[in-house]
Order: C-alpha cells, then structure tokens, then sequence
C-alpha cells in the first residue's frame, strides 16, 4: 500500500516560466503544504469534470514544482497549464503515490523519455541523496526542448547520461539492457515507442519482471495523433473522434456509458471490443500484452486511437461492440 | 531540536517516533511456512520467510482491495498470495502476478518494510526507509552471546508503552511490587545517579552490605553452593531510545569489590526488555534474562524464565490498574518526583525523536 488518499486543496501559482522548448516550470504553492515521496503526482482540477495527472519533479516543503509540455494535441490540460500566471488559484490534490521508488536495490537505472524527465527527476535526487548506485538515462529529440538540463547535470555529474536523437546520439536499448543485471531496478517513464522497446529488451534477456517499473500516462503513441470515426451499431452511434479527445471522451459525448478508471491505458477497466476496423490501431496501453495487441480483438478506450489506412489514405473507422 | 518544556510527562499518550528500529517478533516465531500477523507500531504487517531463510516484512494488505495477505499463502521462493484474488507479490512488495490478465498493472505494490534479524529478534523499521540503518538496532548483545545464557517471553500489554519503560526505569517500585522475590527497604532507601547523551540514559542504583532478597539468595546459591551472608547489590538500568531497555543486575558477597568493578564472587545477570508499540495504548513487550554463570544448566535457564515471569506478571497487574487510573481522570498530568529522574529523560529522548521526525517532513525531501 502506499497510502493514498485523494485530499483536495487550493493551490497558488507562484511561477510558470519556460523549462525547455514548449515546456513550462509552474510552481504551486499547496495550502496544507506537501510531503512528497519520490514518484509521487498531484492531479490538478482542469474544468469542472477533468482532472489531469501531472509528476512532481521537486518539493519544497509549501509548493511543488511541475513540468508541463504543451501539447500539439492537448485534450485541454496543457493548454489549461501553459495559461497559468503567477497568482492564478487551482484545485490540486495532495501527492498521490502510483510509481513507488522502493529503497535497497543494488543497482538502479531511470530512464526519462522527454517529459518523462518530470517524473524521473526525484527519484533521482533521491538516490543521489541515498548515496545509492543509479545512473540516470535522459533521452530526447533536441538539447533545446529537454527540461531542467542544467539542474540535472549540476546534480548528477557523471551519472547521467544524455542521448539527443538530432545529435546522433541516440539511445541504444539494447547496450541499456545489456548494462542491467538480476539485481538492478529499473525505473523509466517517457513515451510508449521508448518504454515498449524496454520492455521487450528485459523480457527477452530475462529479467525479473518485477524489477522493471514503469509509469505511463498514455499520451504517445506509436503513430501521430489523427482524426478518426467510431461507430456503436448497437447502440445507433456514429461520431468523430478528434485529435484533442481520447476515444473514451468521444464515446462518453455520444452518449455511451464506457467503464474507466486510470485514464491512462494501465488498469484495463475501459477495454473495448473491436467489431471492425478501417486502418491500422494505435494501441497506447500497458494493459495488453504484445500478443494481446497483434490480435486486434481490443483495446483500451482512454488511450488508444486508429490512423488511417497506409495503402488508400482514407481516414481510419472503427466499429465497437460495447458491453 | 530543543529541550521540549515540560519535559512531556504527560498522562496522555507520548505517541511513538516511526523513524526507529522496533523487535517485531522473537526469530523463531518468523517462519517460511506461514505467515505471522502483527501490528507494529500502527502499521499492520505480514511477516514471513524467504525459503532462503531471510526474513520479510510487507503491509497486511493487497494492493488491489485490501484483503490482508497474512491471510493467503506463500508460494514459490518468496512470494505471497493475496487470499482474496489470487494476486501475488514478491518479497520487495512488487506484484508478480495478476488474474485474468497478461500484464501486471506497473504501479501494484504493497509497501515493503526493512527488516533485520539480531539479538534472536526480528526488527522492523516502521518509518522513513531512506533512514534505516542497521547500526541503530539497539544494543542488545547479550541475548546471542556465547557468554551469556538465559531466555525469555512476551507479554501483551494493554497500555501505552511508556507506562512499561516508566516501570522500568525506576525500580524503587520492586520494594512494593515485588515485595516476595526482588524487594526489600533498602531499594527505596539507597541513592542513585542518573546519566544520558543523546540516545541513552542510564540510572546506577547500589545497595552495598545488605541481606539479599530471595530471588538473589537462590541465584547465589546456583553458583556459591554454600553461600551465607550479605551482599552487595547494583542495578545498573539502561535505556536506548526509543524502547529498549537493559537493565544491569546482581549480588556480589558483601567487600568483595563488585563496585570497584570485581565481581567474580558475584552473579550477574541483564534483564533485556525491548517494548514495541503496537497501538497508541498496546505494546508488545519483549523480555528475557541472561545470566553469566553455570551457562550449561537448562534448569536454571528455565527456572530464571519462570521466576521472572511470575514477576513481571506482577508488574502488568500494576499496570493495567494504572490504565484504568489514567482512563478514569482522562484530564490529569503525572506528577513527578525524584524516582522519575531517569523516565523523564527517557520521555524527553522520545519526544526529541518525535520532533526530529515532525521537522523532517516539513523541510526539503
């Protein structure tokens, strides 16, 4: 148990400026304070129905320090973050823990893919503090949209280790995996593409599962974010899916009541079954395995999407049976 | 911190710091072959073995609905099976398995305490794991030592476990208590010097050419056959914050030197008492009685176990009478005296604790 209880509370925007390209440093200060774990999150009140989930990269004791990427695809939140100007009052949870560092490993490994970093940042000032054996593996696209940069490597010296895809340094997975060993942890939270290399690297040489911890927050995919159309036969549905929504959000507007819970393609409460499809599936979870996925029979609703087909180009339609 | 004023000896309960090192469990009450139920320090546990022999401490209860895995069944090497579903976690608390499923949700976890065997006991560390260093496991040396002999038991106690370290820092009591085994005049009569540093306080008590009491006579006896005569007596009380307390005891013939440090015509033995809290007004208290001489004799073992458990069954009578004292004036302070020197410096080491603990969480992390 990691003793979660959601506790809402205002929070105060006390700055928000720029962290990397598109990504801002927004600093809340909480009411009642805060006393983070590494790992830990608030959930921050969007509208009066949508809450967003975003990773505490540091504490303070009274605010947290988030890291929030504005996306091109934002279903709001971003937008709704990247708005805020020192002064603004939010709703905020007290930090929830779902990504867990546990203390005592012989040897670490955190991986950040992106923002990812945000989630990755704490548990690796922790360990610096612990003295703990880790290396901190941060990968992006370019130097200039890669967060905190100059913190992390103030922090971490030589134990972390940067690779920038348009520098041609590039991760290997492989030579990642090839480092670990039976007693390492690894702990990695960036984009699907990157966590899904991992975990099939770990599986295939053989590391304990358990040892491999990841958090996702299902807002990548294997393809770029398209418009797509979902239909419910039974149900006499027929509406659009867009870039800005998740398939859930589409179908919930329709009309449809869709079972859900994480929002972000781990508990499998919101898996759906597919009747047919036009186009290729865009699975985003970490809910099915990969031969789950090949079958095509389902998916998870928050987060995974269709694109178009590649041969005829014509916009992806997919046909579900709801429970 | 500074000194807290008044020194918190409060009727009301002292609470206990999380950030320590608590016995959980005897060794051999840990088994890889079912998995023990206990509540320490507020935190309900499942404590097991590893089939490799190491010891293991999760929180008593799945991730998914909160079924209490002491319940369920170990399986494989080191993995426990949640009684309700099926889930099952490994000895770090990480989930290895999920029904109806081919993954495993990456955030399921049950917390995993450190934990370590010494002393013949199982100690858990109930706060901040980032903190627990094994080298704050009391001191406890006695219980495993080849120079040493003896054994001992638990007692469930239904107060705060302050009221039992009060007890045993002040053994004046034993005069009133005790008066068949361990008491006699001259222990409220002698004087005695109290000492501390930052994790420690020690009390030094000595009776010197007095009769001994009947517990010590026969002690005499099991190594001096033909003992008569007086003796000198110490009790030498030791407190280790938060709850582990030594106490320092024998009779030496009376101008022997045992108070210069000599005392080969003497019996010693150390009354080992580690309390853990379990609740705000329940402990489990651990106890056993080692002696230095005619290590060989199990009789002896066994009849200073009973002795002693026939006394400390007099002290948990004092004690739950004092329970309903407290409940029943919930409004009084504890008034204190001279005799409560060495409880109110063991009271103001676990508050400092405490306040340490308070402070930590509202700084950096």
């Amino acid at each position: 148990m990691t003793g979660n209880q959601i506790t809402w509370q205002r929070g105060i925007v006390t700055a928000s400026t720029r962290a990397a390209d598109g990504i801002a440093r927004i600093v809340v200060q909480a009411e009642h304070g805060v006393r983070e774990a590494p790992g830990s999150h608030v959930d921050v009140r969007i509208g009066p129905d949508a809450v967003r989930s975003y990773s505490i990269v540091e504490t303070d004791g009274a605010s947290v320090t988030l890291g929030v990427r504005l996306s091109p695809t934002s279903r709001g939140g971003s937008a709704f973050m990247h708005a805020l100007t020192p002064g603004a009052a939010i709703d905020i949870t007290a930090p929830l823990q779902d990504f867990p560092l546990r203390i005592g490993a012989r040897r670490y490994v955190l991986l950040a893919g992106g923002i990812g970093i945000t989630a990755i940042a704490g548990m690796a000032r922790t360990l610096a503090r612990l003295g703990a054996d880790y290396t901190l593996v941060y990968v992006g696209r370019t130097r200039a949209a890669m967060a905190f940069l100059p913190e992390l490597t103030a922090l971490h010296g030589g134990r972390l280790r940067l690779h920038v895809d348009d520098e041609g340094t590039g991760l290997d997975v492989a030579a990642l995996i090839a480092d670990a060993d039976p007693e390492s942890e690894l702990y990695m939270c960036g984009p699907i593409r990157l966590m899904d290399a991992v975990r099939r690297g770990w599986l295939a040489a053989q590391l304990p599962l358990p040892n491999l911890r990841y958090e996702t927050f299902g807002n990548s995919g294997w393809f770029d974010t398209e418009e797509f159309t979902v239909r419910v036969p039974r149900l006499g549905i027929e509406t659009t899916v867009r870039t800005g929504d998740s398939l859930l959000e589409a179908l919930e507007r329709a009309g449809a009541e869709v079972m859900s819970d994480c929002r972000k393609g781990e508990c499998g409460l919101c898996t759906v079954g597919i009747v047919d499809l036009h186009g290729a599936l865009d699975h985003r979870d970490v809910f099915f395995s990969d031969a789950q996925k090949a079958r095509a029979h389902m998916l998870c609703a928050c987060v995974s999407r269709v694109v178009r087909d590649r041969a005829d180009a014509c916009p992806g339609v997919l046909t579900l049976d709801l429970p | 911190m500074t000194n807290p004023s008044p020194a918190g000896a409060t009727a009301k309960s002292l609470g206990f710091p999380r950030n320590a090192w608590y016995a959980a469990a005897w060794d051999h009450e840990v088994t890889a072959k079912s998995i023990l139920a206990r509540s320490i320090a507020g935190r309900s546990l499942a404590l097991y073995r590893t089939e490799s022999g190491r010891p293991v401490a999760l929180a008593d209860a799945c991730w998914h609905r909160l079924a209490p895995l002491s319940m369920g069944k170990l399986v494989g090497a080191d993995e426990v099976q949640c009684p309700y579903h099926g889930l099952r976690y490994n000895s770090a608390g990480r989930c290895t398995f999920m029904p109806a499923q081919q993954t495993i949700n990456p955030s399921a976890v049950v917390r995993s305490y450190p934990i370590e065997q010494r002393h013949r006991f199982v100690w858990v560390w109930t706060g901040d794991p980032m903190h627990a260093d094994p080298a704050l496991i009391p001191d406890m040396f006695q219980m495993d030592s080849p120079e040493w002999a003896g054994d001992g038991r638990t007692i469930a106690v239904d107060t705060d476990y302050t009221l039992v370290l009060d007890n045993l820092m002040d053994l004046t009591h034993e005069e009133f208590v005790h008066s068949s085994s361990i008491g006699q005049d001259e222990l409220s009569e002698s004087d005695f010097t109290v000492t501390h540093d930052d994790r420690t306080v020690t009390v030094t008590r000595w009776m010197l050419d007095i009769d001994p009491p009947p517990f010590w006579r026969k002690n005499m006896r099991d190594k001096f056959p033909d003992f008569e005569g007086r003796v000198d007596r110490w009790q030498i009380i030791e407190f280790q914050a938060p709850s582990t307390i030594r106490i320092d005891v024998g009779v030496a013939k009376a101008g022997t030197g045992a108070p210069e440090g000599d005392r080969s015509q003497g019996v010693n033995g150390f009354v080992m008492n580690t309390i853990t809290p379990e609740t705000d007004r329940s402990a489990h208290y651990f106890w056993a009685f080692m002696r230095d001489y005619r290590l060989e004799s199990q009789l002896i073992t066994t009849q200073l176990r009973e002795a002693v458990h026939g006394v400390f069954g007099e002290d948990e009578a004092m004690l739950a009478a004092q329970q309903r004292g407290i409940d029943a004036h919930p409004d009084h302070e504890f008034y204190n005296l001279n005799i409560d020197a060495g409880g109110m410096w063991m009271r103001r080491l676990i508050q400092r604790m405490i306040d340490a603990e308070q402070l930590a969480a509202t700084v950096v992390r």
